[in-house]
């Protein structure tokens, strides 16, 4: 057994550390975040450069094949930068793994998808977006809620449930019908959007498995929080170390340490429990679910967590808009309730470990798993 | 990162659990609070010695010193295999987690064919004499002299809080043998021969009702030279190197217990009553049974990456210390979720065999055993996070 990331991948996460330090310095994230998409083409085009809006798409499709852990390892850096854009958007989309691979990983494309609807309930089964059928197509009509990215997706996959269950559906930007607007949010590295369709036509995926792709979206996000707690750890022993109170350093008072203690062990567990479930979805695992759903209520308390002891041990300093931690403990918040908070990851492993007859393997009871269109 | 077991440790798995399906005692319940301490003792001792002559004692140990040779990892399957056959636990922990590896580490030749097959055979129990009552957290304080007369010490002094004493052959203690250099630097590791004339034990009860632990009194007690375990004055490192072994050692064995613990937990929640429903189906009790797990599965993980960096960097180092905070925090908030459940039930002596009552009281002292929550605190500041010392 061997439990660390081998040197492939800790050559991936140096490279990306090193190319994001270049691409995505604090300036360029809160320029960004002051437009209206966060979005930067030329910032895109650099992580397209280095392959990784094709990491998970196979090299047939022109990807580079990358697993899941290889995955965390770069949306571990991503978040570690509070990259603003649609990266994490884009993965989500390659995972359903449409007919637009091939555009996507070459960065020529950006996607997004549209999950959430007025109830805000992550669970599947709550998607009431009732499409109607014309000829091979779909007509959708209704709202989406909570869409990340939505304004600059070139295409959007929005997820319906059809008379035969759920389908995801297509949508090219510019659709007839189709209207986007801002859901203004605190996290302005990572925009939100309400989505109206209003007879908008679109394709449905071919074995387009949303409960997976939400996995693998899900994992990628908790290593985005793994990184963001790790650079609030970071900039916090920094500070303690340097900032001066009663003639000492801060950081050598215990009721300083005690608190970046606790934030080492909040970062390390939400690490290995995102690294597990990134392994675990690789190998296919029959925990893989369970895994994913521990990765992601722990990560979601301890990221909120850790950034509030890192504004605290920071002082006023850590409260002002000047200082970078504000970026962190928005993309905390947002983080916490993408895909599901705590709460409603704990609902879901008490299904597989308190009742008697649990879920199968890498299904829930209460949604439906694979779908797919004809 | 390879999370599956390699040929060769599942190998080991397969012939371990092999052997133990027909060597497990197999009236063994478990009872963790037992009248007669001395038919325990003897039971355990005999558990031991069968372990030890089937090769199962000592799996990360050389073997000539009777132990098997095998890694790091391969001991942590033992250990969890040992768990999850509902085997009795091990009754030389000082001695196999502690005492042994520290020996291993810096012992003379002689001292690791002298002490080093019994401790694997059951025939020789250890304990502990690091803490005094003066000397808690602040270790390097200890003030159990020990004056030098010819080829001997003479140590004078107390220990307190040491477990296994009452049935202990021997005992590794801290002792003060220079007066005047800086406190660190005037300690020396002694190995003590309980049966010394001078030494007496008396028990103290815990809160929990039973006497795990003692107070040791040494007057007089003559400790030749040859017992010294590393370098006399040096004893603040040989401490150490037994405290950190200690810490990596015991997370590794006792995620299992807490699984077993959880499991049973889990299976009352769904004979007792809340609001006229099993409390398995209240809301409320779901999320807590749910946080309980995923914290437990968070250690398993945490124990697989930390035995991962002890495999490849062969030391143990202060990571041992996040483990030990984790272990002994998320046990004593497991303790409580089980008591909010149980609600009236979970104080009962004879409600599942007390068993509830005694894991409340006895997990109050897992902050406090192999150093409180806030030394381990301290040393994750200053040694994992280099934070400027405190103290």
């Amino acid at each position: 057994m061997d439990f660390d990331l081998n040197k492939m991948q800790r050559l991936l996460k140096e490279t990306a550390r090193q190319f994001l330090s270049r691409q995505c310095k604090p300036e360029r994230v809160r320029r960004l975040m002051e437009t209206d998409t966060a979005y930067d083409a030329a910032l895109w085009q650099a992580i397209a450069d280095q392959g990784w809006t094709g990491l998970i798409v196979p090299e047939s499709h022109g990807g580079l094949g990358a697993g899941i852990v290889e995955l965390a390892v770069v949306a571990e850096e991503m978040g570690r930068a509070c990259v603003p854009g649609p990266f994490l958007s884009t993965i989500f989309a390659t995972a359903l793994q449409p007919q637009h691979l091939e555009k996507i990983a070459a960065g020529e494309i950006k996607a997004t998808v549209a999950i959430l609807e007025q109830t805000a309930n992550w669970d599947l089964e709550s998607i009431r977006l009732k499409p109607s059928r014309d000829g091979e197509a779909f007509l959708l009509s209704g709202t989406k809620l909570f869409v990340p990215d939505a304004d600059v997706a070139d295409v959007l996959f929005c997820v319906a449930r059809s008379a035969d269950g759920l389908v995801v559906v297509a949508v090219e930007r510019g659709a007839a019908g189709l209207t986007i607007d801002p859901m203004r949010s605190m996290d302005e590295t990572r925009k939100l959007y309400r989505v109206t369709f209003d007879g908008v036509r679109g394709e449905a995926l071919r074995n387009a498995d949303i409960v997976s792709a939400m996995n693998v979206a899900t994992v990628a996000l908790c290593a985005e929080m793994v990184g963001g707690m790790q650079w609030i750890l970071d900039a916090t022993v920094e500070y303690a170390k340097t900032r001066q109170q009663f003639g000492r350093p801060i950081g050598s008072f215990q009721a300083v340490q005690h608190q970046c203690a606790d934030m080492v062990l909040l970062t390390e567990s939400a690490r290995s429990a995102t690294y597990y479930a990134a392994w675990a979805l690789t190998q296919n695992a029959p925990g893989a679910q369970l895994a994913v759903s521990v990765a992601k209520s722990y990560c979601s308390d301890a990221y909120r967590e850790v950034a509030n002891r890192g504004i605290q041990l920071h002082g006023g300093i850590g409260f002002t808009w000047e200082h970078d931690l504000q970026l962190y403990y928005k993309r905390a918040k947002s983080s916490e309730t993408l895909f599901g908070d705590s709460t409603f990851h704990r609902e879901r492993i008490a299904s597989f470990v308190v009742d008697e007859s649990p879920p199968a393997a890498g299904q829930l009871t209460n949604e439906r798993a694979a779908v797919a269109a004809r | 990162m390879d999370l599956n077991l390699t040929p060769s440790e599942q190998k080991f798995r397969d012939d371990f659990r092999a052997w133990l399906k027909p060597n497990v005692p197999a009236l063994w319940v478990g009872a963790v609070t037992s009248e007669n301490r001395d038919d325990h003792n003897a039971y355990l001792r005999k558990w031991q010695r069968t372990l030890f002559e089937g090769g199962w004692a000592g799996i990360s140990w050389p073997k000539q010193y009777g132990g098997r040779g095998a890694t790091l990892m391969e001991q942590a399957i033992f250990q969890e295999d040992l768990a999850l056959a509902d085997a009795p636990h091990l009754i030389g922990t000082i001695g196999l987690s502690l005492v042994g590896p520290t020996i291993i580490a810096l012992g003379t030749e002689e001292q690791k064919r002298r002490y080093l097959p019994p401790i694997l055979a059951g025939d020789e129990i250890w304990c502990q004499g690091f803490s005094e009552p003066n000397a808690g957290s602040d270790l390097a304080s200890v003030g159990s002299k020990a004056i030098r007369d010819g080829e001997d010490f003479i140590v004078n002094g107390q220990k307190i809080w040491t477990s296994f004493a009452q049935m202990a052959d021997f005992c590794l203690s801290l002792v003060r043998t220079d007066f005047e250099s800086p406190k660190h630097k005037g300690i020396t590791c002694l190995l003590v021969d309980m049966r010394t004339p001078g030494i007496s034990v008396r028990p103290l009860r815990q809160m929990s009702g039973d006497s795990g632990f003692n107070e040791v009194f040494f007057s007089n007690v003559r400790v030749p030279l040859t017992q010294v375990l590393g370098q006399v004055n040096s004893g603040w490192s040989t401490a150490m190197t037994a405290l950190m072994n200690e810490r990596a050692n015991l997370g590794t064995g006792i995620q299992v217990l807490f699984k077993r613990n959880l499991s049973a937990l889990i299976a009352r929640s769904r004979t007792v009553d809340r609001n006229g429903q099993p409390a398995s189906s209240d809301p409320v009790v779901r999320q807590k049974l749910a946080q309980a797990y995923l914290e437990l599965e968070i250690l398993r993980l945490n124990t697989n990456r930390a035995l991962t960096s002890l495999s490849k960097s062969g030391t143990p180092g202060a990571e041992g210390s996040i483990q030990k905070l984790y272990w002994s925090e998320m046990n004593q908030r497991t303790q409580q979720i089980a008591q909010e459940i149980l609600g009236p039930y979970g104080q009962l002596s004879d409600f599942d065999n007390g068993s509830w009552q005694y894991g409340y009281l006895r997990t109050r002292g897992n902050t406090i055993e192999a150093g409180t929550s806030e030394i381990q605190r301290n040393i994750i500041a200053e040694r994992v996070l280099g934070l400027p010392k405190s103290y």
